[in-house]
């Protein structure tokens, strides 16, 4: 992979790509790498807090609904593995559509972007399904019902932290659909097939796997630890 | 992938096989099955002490990253240094986060040794009524 430089090769004096990839992909990891600080550091304010404190409720006892199931019936970590399983699938179609753009079949491209919406969006909706739940049992910024795993009262911190990040989250899903409805409207106007390559769906496609990757922390953080 | 001299800008040393991506696929799948398993068999017995399962899941989540970053992001097939101008400031991080979480240890201990308020609160069980205030709670039976 690395290569040796031969001395005296002036790599950086232009005329050449010295990371041989297009400039506007470049940027766009480097802008992943600047949000992923932002993402870190909401994770390690919330870590940290949690290390300050005595207790802390159990997520198995706050996150075991699931739609259209009784209350009664207790299903820990089931719906998230769900969101987690739908965030996958729409990561591995995504890698499809740009695979299909190295090929420049422009049809493939439409389709594997299609379910890539589809993944988005049903992971936005099990999103504001279980907001909704969390908030109709009296959860919400400032207000938490669910004690410490050890029966003590909680503070606020665990609600606060847990819509935030989610939240924000969240909201890097939805940019991440309009991304990809805007890149599946390029590309049925055909203006990738004109240009003769499918750079801007790589650039999307690095975005959207991004939000799959902050999933796998945050899922982590909030459901597991 | 031999050389670097490009100007182009058809990344031709790129390649997106279906293979490796469904490999990518099942590996993250069956990481996350793992996971799940485990909380449900600590839930049932208990078994894998929680501090052990903590460890668990940290190495399986930096293994799922691991394989979205190197394979769905395509970097492992990048250029040496271009990884490396990513990977360097990621892994400062991991410091960061060790510091952090370290010194929040840090202030939780203190506080419980030397505010015995604080320190009581955490042996109040949540009271039945909303608004009735154990005896504990207010101010100056901490000692």
């Amino acid at each position: 992979m690395a290569q040796a430089i031969p001395a005296g090769q002036k790599w950086w004096s232009g005329g050449k790509s010295p990371f041989n990839v297009e400039y506007g992909k470049l940027m766009m990891w480097y802008f992943l790498m600047s949000d992923s600080f932002t993402f870190g550091a909401f994770l390690i304010s919330y870590g940290s807090i949690r290390f300050a404190t005595n207790g802390w409720p159990n997520p198995n006892e706050v996150f075991k609904a699931f739609p259209l199931v009784p209350e009664s019936i207790h299903l820990p970590l089931v719906f998230v593995s769900l969101m987690t399983f739908i965030l996958i699938m729409s990561s591995v179609t995504m890698v499809l559509a740009v695979a299909a753009g190295h090929n420049n079949d422009q049809k493939k491209v439409t389709f594997y972007m299609i379910l890539t919406i589809i993944g988005g969006l049903m992971f936005l909706s099990c999103q504001a399904w279980e907001w909704t739940h969390l908030h109709g049992e009296g959860a919400w910024w400032g207000r938490n019902p669910f004690p410490n795993a050890d029966g003590s009262k909680a503070s606020t911190n665990f609600t606060n932290f847990f819509f935030t990040i989610t939240g924000f989250h969240g909201f890097h899903v939805f940019s991440g659909v309009v991304i990809n409805v805007i890149m599946l409207i390029k590309n049925l106007r055909g203006d990738f097939a004109k240009r003769g390559h499918y750079l801007m769906i790589e650039k999307a496609g690095l975005y959207w796997h991004f939000v799959d990757l902050v999933w796998v922390f945050v899922f982590t953080c909030f459901y597991l630890l | 992938m031999s050389t670097v001299e490009t100007t182009s800008h058809d990344n031709a040393h790129t390649t997106f096989d279906a293979k490796p991506i469904w490999r990518t696929f099942w590996i993250l799948l069956g990481i996350t099955l793992v996971e799940i398993t485990l909380a449900t068999i600590h839930l049932k017995t208990g078994f894998p002490n929680k501090y052990v399962l903590n460890g668990i899941y940290l190495i399986l989540t930096c293994a799922k990253a691991f394989y979205i970053i190197a394979e769905f992001m395509h970097l492992r097939h990048e250029i040496k240094n271009m990884i490396m101008t990513i990977a360097v400031p990621a892994l400062i991080f991991v410091w960061f986060i060790i510091a952090f979480l370290w010194d929040g240890s840090s202030y939780n201990a203190l506080r419980n040794r030397y505010d015995a308020h604080y320190a009581e609160q955490n042996l109040i069980k949540v009271a039945p009524a909303e608004g009735e205030k154990p005896a504990a709670e207010k101010p100056g039976s901490a000692q």
